[in-house]
């Protein structure tokens, strides 16, 4: 089975918030700025559609995945 | 010779960009007003990999920068230093400082606001005579009350708004109009931002006052920004409201494929995205300046060439999106460019995500009558904007 790791770089965030609208259990936004939060870097199997379509759509593209 | 552009849409398949666009090769060059000749972006991958790329530019005060108008080439060295005319990493910390109150959490927690204003047009536009005009009773009220909440100005304002964001965007206006518009503008929201640091809300200007009151901001950054919003934020998800009715009246199958799957919200978001990507209302083309010298099919981008981005081809390339002039609303769309892409991605896309999402399962549900007034070849659109749009869109039910 696949894992998937996300890798966050944070000072290309741009907070547009696309990560936080297609997979909301894994990416929140800071309160002060919007900037992306992971909330969960290793997560589960039925989050991995909806993660790569996040790390897809990021415009900024400051998500990164390490499959395995 | 290079194509002029904009270039104008085929009256028979308005929504489509004009057929030169489709057919151009992959690096192309166009000629814009002032008789320069930037380079021309139309394919998705290319889009994407330039729009990240710290070759290109947006510092508009830079000689050969590709304006989009003469008003604007015009206004452009007198603009602060702002998110639309910065390069990370001072457009990074810039808009860091206007981010708030467009996260997806804050935006999701307006929808039932939205709902509920959009419900009241509805209900009042149903009372009132057949033929309405769409345009006047839902899509520019929906949007010009959400963000005058958002912004804490007041609806009462709307008509000296309206007015001088519609001169501000437009293509017809002489630089003078245009500087008195923005004049009219930015005196109002100066007022008003004096009036919220004196006794603030809970609202964006007033968020703004309080950074300028620490310094984190000034005063004109806070006016010009307030302004780009309130410009930025209603004439544009008014036409994705008028210009998508429009397109589902016309694809009858796709409407009542809507209507019937109306209360299921992923099929609604990708509704929505398939309707930015198919009308791309940004029809002028994003435009950036090189930086550094870049290799791009066979030729090369020189330091100081402008570069012109059209969304719409990147929007109906058939090697990303297959069968591009289909409106499918099952097809994944989210990938468009229809807000653009890299660090200036539209700052508003998840409030205007929400406002059609509320909108697109809304409308056709309760008025499942709806029907245009007049036909097809009748109703005027208005294609001298930055984003186009209808005049009017009689309806009845
Ligand atoms: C469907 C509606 C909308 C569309 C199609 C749209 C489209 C766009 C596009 C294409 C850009 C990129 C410009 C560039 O890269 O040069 C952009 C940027 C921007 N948009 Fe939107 N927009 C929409 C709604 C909104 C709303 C509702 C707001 C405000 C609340 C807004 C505010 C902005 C701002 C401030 C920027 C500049 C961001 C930056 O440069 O960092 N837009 N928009
Ligand atoms: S999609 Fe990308 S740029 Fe936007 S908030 Fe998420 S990580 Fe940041």
């Amino acid at each position: 089975m696949t894992a998937v790791r996300i890798e966050f770089d944070e000072p290309k965030c741009v907070a547009a918030g696309q990560c936080a609208m297609v997979a909301p259990d894994v990416f929140d936004q800071r309160d002060d700025d919007g900037v992306a939060v992971v909330l969960d870097d290793t997560p589960g199997p039925g989050q991995h559609e909806v993660v790569r379509e996040a790390a897809a759509v990021c415009p900024a593209a400051a998500i990164h995945l390490i499959e395995s | 010779m290079p194509h002029p552009y904009p270039t104008a849409r085929e009256p028979r398949c308005p929504f489509a960009p004009a057929p030169e666009i489709r057919d151009m090769p992959p690096l192309a060059q166009v000629e814009i007003w002032d008789g320069s000749t930037p380079w021309f972006i139309t394919r998705h991958a290319d889009q994407r990999a330039l729009l990240n790329d710290p070759r290109l530019s947006i510092d508009e005060k830079r000689p050969g920068y590709p304006h989009m108008t003469r008003s604007r080439a015009a206004g452009a060295p007198h603009h602060p230093p702002l998110i639309t005319n910065t390069d990370p990493p001072e457009h990074t910390r810039l808009r860091r400082t206007v981010n708030a109150p467009f996260m997806v959490k804050r935006i999701e927690a307006l929808r039932p606001r939205i709902q509920r204003v959009l419900d009241d047009l509805i209900d009042e536009m149903l009372a009132g005579p057949r033929p309405a005009d769409l345009v006047q009773a839902i899509a520019l009220p929906v949007p010009t009350v959400v963000i005058t909440e958002i912004l804490g100005a007041p609806y009462a304002d709307r008509e000296l708004f309206q007015t001088a964001s519609h001169v501000l965007v437009s293509h017809d206006t002489t630089p003078e109009e245009s500087a008195e518009a923005g004049g009219r503008l930015g005196a109002y929201l100066g007022r008003l931002l004096q009036q919220k640091m004196a006794a603030p809300g809970d609202d964006v200007i007033s968020e703004m006052a309080a950074k300028v009151k620490t310094g984190e901001m000034t005063a004109p950054e806070a006016v010009t920004m307030a302004s780009a919003i309130l410009i930025a934020g209603h004439e544009t998800s008014a036409s994705m409201i008028s210009l998508g009715t429009l397109a589902l009246l016309r694809n009858p199958d796709q409407l009542e494929l809507l209507r019937s799957r109306s209360g299921d919200p992923r099929f609604v978001a990708g509704t929505v995205e398939e309707l930015l990507r198919y009308l791309t209302i940004v029809h002028t083309g994003i435009r950036r300046i090189a930086d550094a010298d870049i290799g791009l099919h066979g030729q090369v981008i020189r330091a100081g060439d402008g570069v012109v981005f059209e969304l719409a081809g990147a929007n109906y390339d058939p090697a990303e999106f297959p069968d591009p002039m289909r409106l499918d609303l099952t097809r994944p769309a989210r990938q468009h460019h229809a807000f653009g892409y890299g660090a200036h991605q539209c700052l508003g896309q998840s409030l205007a995500r929400v406002e059609l999402q509320v909108v697109f399962s809304t409308l056709y549900r309760r008025i499942p009558a709806l029907a245009l007034a007049v036909p097809f070849e009748e109703v005027e659109f208005a294609m001298e904007g930055v984003a186009y749009g209808l005049r009017a869109l009689p309806v009845t039910w």
